[in-house]
């Protein structure tokens, strides 16, 4: 088990995207003292001693992390370790399969625990939202897209609607490009803006917490530098946790990065330790791309 | 091997004649289907426009479409020969006999030759088949269409649900006359519907429910994924998805299937003869006192009447062209409302593509 250590970085100025990254001993560029904010930061998620089960079979094992309020947390990993299943946690996503339990340990956020008797999953998904690797615009309007938390649960006036609209497009960064074409389908953008449109309908519903699992990887580079770039932006009012195989993803736009083997947790802390100096030979050998 | 011109000249061989031989059997079993498949309509098209079209305007014989069937009387009168319904012929022996009695003379015998339902039309069978399709089709789509969203979205797979499956599957395997039976011994004397419309309506809809349940089931499942999981993140109930996010989308192929299903509720006779169906009936469906008996009055429907005037009454050259122009008109009307259907399919695709 890895314990987290307090981070130095947490406590430095933010540094601006620009300022040239500093080489790392291996090929991923990590941007000076990190991309984090200054101030020191709250936990806002706390995974206490997690296993978890589809069926018979374990996939996590034994997972006590904990998540900054409005910070980035990169989720790395090999293929099947676990990533997408922690994160379909944090918003009971697994609860719609089939089969799957929880044997041991919690996850509370706010200090309520999310598996707790009393609490709707449904509630918490409205604070917790989640965009997918598969952009999965609805085949409805850019509009319709949009307001379509907000309708389920029951806002029908047109200027609020109009207004959380604009909001939500602007802040993922897409309004300049569809302003004209609200009403037309979301089918009809392109790969890049269509999962910014994911986004802009997940910020629209004012969530807490956004969970991407790997916006990025249907994406080219310029879409991708787009989406990290709103990443930037989002984590002024969201907190982040996003799953990824890209390790210069992680080390651009995190702010921690935790790293997955095998269902277990095996090293997390600042993404600049994890990708400069990590604790963990296995760490190491993955992040320098010599496995997974 | 010397004497062929090079070396990929076609060589003689089982092989080769085997596949020869096996195209003609695929090609000649297509012509004989497309063959027997133009020769029952052609034949139904031919005989039954003579029936439902005419020479002088207004080119339809308005006559066979609007009005009820009546008996046809076939005579000779002062050398000439008549074909009257039986209305006209009442008209027309009752002037004859006045004009007779004007002139002092005797009334005049007219000898007459008749055939049930040769003349007049099938409005009521019209009637009465639209009004089946549409209260079973209604029905069925709403029984099968919540079935088959408990059964893909909301039961989780056992052997419970397994079981079901197989069940329906079996029943669409039940021949019609045996709904025709179950709806006899449930609706009609179980719970003493008598011989209605709604009787007819829920017999028929069980028999289209199998189909109608697989094939939303089919619609359903060709949903992506990842339309539910967007929404279902978003905060939205499992029904809340369901409805917005992804019934509309499965609609259309649930309406395709349901033309299959429109065609044969509109076509079956054997569930309809103990259930719904009525060999005559005078009234139209709307002629009723209150409006709770309108469900509980038998109809006439098309293809009982097919099946009447083809089995029930001796054949002569006047009951075919009954016969062929209730056809004729029957096929137009499933056609009719299968065209609908699929502009109505074809209108929502187009709204929802992905
Ligand atoms: N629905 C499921 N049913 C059963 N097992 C599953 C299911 N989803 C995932 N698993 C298993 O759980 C383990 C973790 O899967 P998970 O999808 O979380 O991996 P991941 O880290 O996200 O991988 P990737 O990077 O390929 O997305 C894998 O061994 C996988 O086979
Ligand atoms: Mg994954």
């Amino acid at each position: 088990m890895v314990t987290v250590t307090p981070s130095p970085s947490l406590t430095s100025t933010a540094a601006p995207m620009e300022t040239p990254a500093a080489p790392t001993k291996f090929s991923v560029t990590v941007p000076p003292a990190s991309a984090a904010k200054s101030g020191v930061a709250t936990t806002l998620i706390n995974i206490e001693n997690f296993d978890f089960y589809y069926g018979a079979k374990q996939a996590l094992f034994d997972i006590n992390l904990k998540l900054d309020d409005k910070r980035v947390t990169a989720f790395i990993g090999p293929s099947g370790c676990g990533k997408s299943t922690l994160l379909r946690c944090l918003n009971r996503m697994n609860d719609l399969i089939d089969g799957t339990s929880i044997k041991r340990g919690s996850i509370s956020i706010r200090d309520v625990d999310i598996y707790g008797r009393d609490v709707d999953a449904i509630e918490l998904r409205k604070r917790v939202g989640m965009v997918f690797q598969k952009s999965n615009p609805f085949p409805k309007s850019i509009y319709e897209n949009i307001t379509y938390g907000l309708r389920i649960q029951g806002v029908k006036t047109k200027s609020r609607l109009d207004e959380v609209v604009e909001k939500s497009l602007r802040g993922a960064a897409l309004w300049d490009e569809v302003k004209d074409r609200l009403h037309e389908s979301g089918l009809g953008l392109s790969g890049g803006q269509q999962q910014r449109l994911c986004i802009a309908r997940t910020i629209a519903v004012e969530p807490e917490v956004i969970l991407m699992d790997e916006p990025c990887s249907a994406l080219d580079p310029i879409a991708t530098s787009k989406v990290e770039e709103l990443i930037h932006e989002l984590k002024k009012q969201f907190t982040i946790i996003i799953v990824t195989h890209s390790m210069q993803q992680a080390a651009r736009c995190s702010d921690k990065t935790a790293f997955f083997y095998m269902g277990k947790l095996i090293e997390y802390d600042d993404t600049r330790n994890i990708f400069m100096n990590p604790a963990n030979p296995q760490t190491e050998a993955y992040v320098s791309g010599r496995f997974g | 091997m010397s004497d062929l011109p090079h070396i990929f000249a076609s060589r003689p061989s089982r092989g080769r004649f085997l596949e020869r031989a096996t195209f003609w059997v695929f090609r000649l079993a297509t012509y004989l289907v497309l063959a027997c498949g133009l020769f029952v309509f052609g034949d139904i098209v031919v005989k039954g426009s003579g029936t439902v079209f005419q020479r002088e305007f207004p080119f339809v014989n308005t006559t066979f479409l609007t009005h009820s069937p009546e008996s046809l009387y076939v005579f000779e009168y002062k050398g000439q020969k008549h074909e009257m319904g039986d209305t006209e012929f009442r008209a027309f022996r009752e002037k004859e006999e006045a004009d007779a009695k004007v002139a002092g003379q005797p009334a005049p015998k007219i000898k007459t030759e008749s055939y049930v339902y040769s003349a007049g039309g099938i409005w009521p069978c019209i009637v009465g088949t639209v009004l089946l399709v549409v209260g079973s089709m209604t029905i069925a789509l709403f029984l099968g269409v919540s079935s088959a969203i408990y059964l893909s979205e909301y039961a989780r797979d056992g052997r419970f649900v397994r079981f079901i499956r197989l069940a329906i599957l079996n029943l669409a395997g039940v021949p019609s006359i045996v709904f025709g039976l179950f709806g006899l011994a449930m609706f009609v004397l179980a719970l003493k519907w008598n011989v209605s419309l709604i009787a007819g309506w829920f017999t028929l809809a069980f028999m289209v429910l199998p189909v109608v349940i697989t094939a939303s089931e089919e619609a359903l499942k060709s949903v992506p994924k990842g339309f539910r999981d967007g929404s279902l993140a978003l905060g939205a109930t499992k029904w809340q998805t369901i409805r917005s996010n992804v019934l509309p989308y499965a609609l259309p192929g649930i309406l395709t299937s349901s033309i299959l299903g429109i065609a044969r509720v509109a076509g079956e006779t054997a569930p309809i003869m103990f259930t719904a169906a009525y060999v005559v009936r005078d009234k139209l469906p709307w002629e009723v006192d209150k409006l709770g008996d309108f469900f509980f009055q038998g109809v006439m429907a098309l293809p009982y009447h097919i099946y009447v005037v083809s089995s029930k009454i001796p054949q002569n050259e006047y009951t075919e062209r009954v016969q062929y122009g209730t056809a004729f008109v029957f096929l137009l009307i499933v056609g009719l409302i299968a065209a609908t259907s699929i502009v109505l399919r074809n209108k929502l695709r187009g709204s929802y593509k992905w």
